[in-house]
């Protein structure tokens, strides 16, 4: 195989990557670094490096639209990002004393993690009474939805943040934007709602991976022969999804994507385990 | 005389909306003019990712890859575009920072100094190892 086939074959996947990212809500490193590991057997470290560069495509360019919309809560998303980046920082650093195999099956129950998390019901109700912490930070907000402007308000901070900490620190660790986790610590902890927590969550991705990318480029994970195809064919899927996602359903989509996923961590867990990374 | 226009958060998202969409318009343009000069360079070679050696450091700092442009390396080109897109969120941040510091908004100036910091210690820390 040539390294011209090589690109347009990983550029297809990316493509394919970056679009099921983005009708699931998973994002595209996720799907990227089996892609590379376990069908053209890339070294993970040099995946993790083309995953971060994809996960950061992805969240820019998908959060500039919810941005303009006055979806995303940017108040929000800044706070937590100190919780995140310091997260990333550290488990970048984590990742050169782990090794690849530990690496690989962590990856793995990540992504039967996030592959569960797309299932689950979605927080929509607004909350009206928020906490102390919530308003003195002024975290809480409106966002626009068809009936008119809804206002909601925060709860229980302190939760929120330590679990955006390890989602930093597993996004430093694995290269992926933990999307999954994100919208955990604001779902479920804060009681963001749905479409808020997501879009926030978007947001603070391209920060989150940023300041771990800054630590894999310099120890050279990140190549350019796989940065260019990934980048292009993740922005062009990423940017399809966006547009079919008006169009169609995508609930029995996610419910095969999910276990698609399943089936895909369970063979890097197994790998894993066998020391085949 | 007209009226000092106050920043508001609308002004802040549409800015900030700006910053993110063409910091990744460029990065992309960057990697696909270095992707096609790759391509024809080197596109006939076999690929080899299956054992980690590591990036030379030419393709790992500001300086290489500023060095690399220079003499015309299509793989310096695609790096640029890497080194763009990485830079977008932080740029972003940059922004987001004087919007908060024109609102008056201290306590969102301070924890965006934070975070500021953090990324910048990451960069500039010698964190590689």
């Amino acid at each position: 195989m040539t390294i011209l086939i090589f690109t347009i074959i990983l550029l297809l996947g990316a493509y394919l990557a970056g679009l099921a990212g983005s009708l699931t809500g998973l994002g595209g490193g996720v799907v990227i670094i089996p892609l590379l590991t376990l069908v053209f057997h890339v070294d993970i470290r040099y995946a993790i490096g083309a995953a971060l560069v994809a996960s950061i495509a992805t969240s820019s360019g998908s959060a500039s639209a919810y941005v303009k919309e006055g979806i995303t809560n940017i108040r929000l998303g800044m706070f937590l990002e100190i919780a995140t980046t310091a997260g990333a920082v550290g488990g970048a650093i984590l990742a050169f004393y782990t090794p690849v195999n530990t690496v690989a099956i962590i990856f793995g129950v990540m992504l039967i993690f996030s592959a569960t998390m797309t299932l689950r019901k979605k927080n929509e109700a607004a909350l009206l009474q928020g906490s102390k912490l919530s308003y003195f930070l002024k975290l809480n907000s409106s966002y626009p939805t068809k009936e008119g402007v809804v206002n909601y308000n925060l709860k229980n901070i302190g939760g929120g943040f330590s679990i955006m900490a390890l989602a930093g620190v597993l996004s430093g660790l694995l290269g992926i934007g933990s999307g999954a986790l994100k919208v955990l610590a604001m779902d479920s902890a804060m009681r963001v709602p749905f479409r808020v927590s997501t879009t926030t969550s978007n947001f603070m991705v391209g920060v989150t991976a940023a300041a771990s990318a800054v630590v894999y480029l310099q120890r050279g994970y990140i190549d350019p022969g796989l940065a260019f195809p990934v980048i292009i064919g993740v922005l062009a899927g990423a940017y399809t999804g966006s547009k079919l996602l008006m169009k169609i359903n995508v609930k029995s989509l996610k419910l095969i994507f999910s276990i698609a996923i399943t089936l895909i961590a369970i063979n890097m867990i197994y790998n894993g385990f066998n020391h085949k990374f | 005389m007209k009226a000092i226009k106050k920043v508001t958060d609308y002004d802040m998202q549409q800015l900030i909306g700006q910053v993110l969409r063409y910091g990744v318009l460029i990065s992309g343009a960057v990697a696909i003019i270095g992707g096609i000069l790759y391509l024809f360079q080197q596109g006939a070679g076999v690929p080899n990712y299956t054992t980690f050696n590591g990036e030379p450091k030419g393709y790992t700092s500001i300086g290489g890859i500023a060095k690399g442009l220079g003499s015309g390396s299509a793989t310096e080109i695609i790096q640029l575009g890497v080194l763009i897109l990485i830079a977008t969120p932080i740029i972003r941040i940059v922004f987001s920072l004087f919007s908060f510091a024109l609102e008056r908004d201290k306590l969102y100036v301070g924890i965006t100094l934070i975070v500021l910091t953090i990324i910048m210690l990451s960069t500039f820390g010698g964190l590689k190892i």
